[in-house]
């Protein structure tokens, strides 16, 4: 295992593009911490965005992980490039000459994107856990550990979307292409989302919800809503927002299949290909 | 013996073209062997299903003794196909150490290795700066790594200049005399020629032949005689029974020998009958002859 990481980690840190991106990442990460900076002084509007409940416990976890997710775009373009290098440079043919199996370099590939999540869920764990303790109106112990769900949530999103583009690089080969086809994906599956509810609303909350890249947003949902700010204008307005905000189970089951089938799927591509 | 490769019945399929067609044979250590074929004959497809990058059709194939698993074996092959492919971005020895976490060997024959091909002073230049003849030295390097049991190499010189050829060829001359078994594929006879003790012949994925590259010389060879006498010539070699065909070529003639014959046994004979040679000379097939004589006749 540790020697199949080993393999792929070098690949990456001799990279310089990779490691720019990579560093990159993990520095807009950390400016998630930034947003504690929004303040409108303007007269007699105040505004201090920190001060409006987003970085209290445990809502932080929610809010923190739904931002810090966007930024997944940015590791997508490593892992869509650090599998179609491999055909583009014909490095995978020599690795498998050189006695990789197939499975070995999927596997490589694969926790290569397991040690990318929990970084990266750590690094959210570590910024939010110190900005909540500089804003947070609470700080009991049992206050800042409840909803770890997000990160749990968010962990998994992270394996499933990058799942999807280790699979799409290997699919097709080159990176600019896979990333094109990831767009296109997305769109596909909002025109399809639009027909659904438009033709047959019955069933379609229950057909989107697996669609692979839905399925990956349905598991932390959107946190705005739930401000309190946002609340009280709304029911002042008389709207009330009776959302379920956990991460739900059923999503995760399917977001985790989603992975199994990408990774098995690029195992079989690989497998099945003449290089 | 000690069997490296066994290759049996061997076939692969490109939708409706057969690449390889039913190929059986046998690799033993110690050898030097040629795979000889024209281009698109099935040489680069054989070897790439036996280093596990394409997938056969049909038959089997194991290295060694066979109980090991093909990706495992490989740990112990050293092979080259084709182009030489590396990490651009990565300087030579970098690749190298790579290579070793692969086949999960030490890294502290990187440089060795690196002074046999006489790279070591570029060890910390990118690959991506190197010329193709410095791309298939570290090529070579780097099949070299583990100090494999067998250097599998696919038309090693093709695309280099004429100092690269030669660099190349000293390396598997070097090679060859530490007893490592090679495995040369290409259509270069001379190539060949110049260092092979065993050849397979394919065409069209058949294979026509596999053996010493001695045993390839079926005929005893042939005489090439010229005398100021030709008519008396001509009808003496055509009694002579050692001769089958025989041919004219200007004042030359070529006489196939049916049997093993010395040329100064022929000076003789014909010296007795009154005929006066003005050239006599024995030769043997070159093995681009017996090859285009075995590829036109299938």
């Amino acid at each position: 295992m540790l020697r199949l990481l080993n393999i792929e980690l070098i690949k990456l840190k001799t990279s310089r593009v990779s490691r720019v991106l990579i560093f990159g990442y993990f520095f807009l990460l950390t400016c998630i911490a930034l947003i504690a900076a929004i303040k409108f002084d303007i007269g007699p509007i105040k505004f201090h965005l920190a001060e409006q409940g987003i970085f209290n416990f445990p809502f932080i976890w929610h809010f923190n992980t739904f931002v810090a997710a966007w930024l997944k775009l940015f590791l997508a373009i490593i892992i869509v490039s650090m599998v179609a290098n491999e055909y583009s440079n014909k490095t995978l043919k020599q690795n498998l000459i050189d006695g990789l199996s197939k499975k070995e370099f999927i596997l490589s590939k694969f926790l290569t994107v397991i040690l990318f999540s929990v970084v990266s869920v750590l690094f959210v764990f570590v910024v939010s856990l110190i900005l909540g303790l500089i804003y947070s109106d609470y700080n009991e112990i049992g206050i800042i550990f409840s909803d770890m769900q997000y990160l749990v949530g968010y962990f998994v999103k992270l394996v499933g979307f990058f799942s999807f583009c280790l699979f799409l690089g290997i699919l097709i080969k080159r990176s600019a292409f896979a990333l094109g086809f990831l767009i296109l994906w997305q769109t596909f599956e909002g025109i399809s989302t639009g027909i659904l509810y438009w033709k047959a609303e019955a069933i379609a909350p229950y057909v989107t919800r697996f669609f692979p890249l839905n399925s990956m947003a349905n598991l932390i949902k959107e946190p705005g809503t739930r401000l309190g700010a946002v609340k009280s204008a709304a029911n002042q307005l008389g709207e009330e927002f009776t959302k379920n905000y956990d991460v739900q189970f059923w999503d995760v089951l399917i977001v985790m299949g989603w992975t199994a089938i990408f990774i098995y799927g690029s195992y079989a591509l690989l497998k099945k290909r003449d290089l | 013996m000690h069997p490296i490769l066994t290759i049996n019945n061997l076939t692969k399929k490109f939708g409706p073209i057969t690449a390889v067609n039913n190929l059986s044979f046998t690799i033993e250590k110690g050898n030097v062997y040629g795979i000889l074929g024209p281009n698109g004959s099935g040489k680069s497809t054989t070897l790439g299903i036996v280093l596990n990058v394409v997938n056969k059709t049909s038959g089997n194939f194991h290295w060694f003794d066979g109980s090991d698993t093909t990706h495992h074996a490989l740990r112990k092959v050293g092979a080259i196909i084709e182009r030489p492919n590396f990490y651009p971005y990565m300087t030579a020895e970098q690749n190298l150490k790579l290579v070793c976490k692969i086949k999960e060997v030490p890294e502290d024959k990187i440089l060795e290795k690196l002074e046999l091909v006489g790279l070591l002073d570029r060890k910390d230049s990118k690959f991506q700066t190197f010329s193709l003849g410095m791309k298939q030295r570290l090529a070579i390097a780097s099949a070299l790594l583990n100090d494999p049991e067998i250097l599998i190499l696919d038309e090693p010189t093709n695309g280099l200049d004429p100092q690269g050829i030669h660099q190349i060829r000293e390396i598997i001359k070097k090679i060859a005399s530490q007893g490592t078994t090679i495995l040369l594929a290409s259509h270069l006879l001379d190539e060949v020629e110049k260092v092979c003790s065993h050849v397979v012949i394919l065409r069209k994925g058949v294979s026509l032949y596999t053996g010493s590259v001695d045993g390839m010389n079926a005929s005893h060879g042939f005489l090439l005689l010229e005398s100021p006498n030709r008519e008396a010539l001509h009808s003496a070699l055509k009694e002579m029974k050692s001769f089958g065909t025989i041919k004219e070529e200007g004042n030359l003639f070529i006489a196939y020998l049916n049997e093993s014959l010395d040329a100064s046994a022929v000076n003789k004979q014909l010296f007795e009958k009154g005929i006066v040679l003005s050239r006599l000379e024995k030769k043997k097939e070159s093995l681009e002859e017996q090859f285009l004589e075995l590829t036109k006749n299938n």
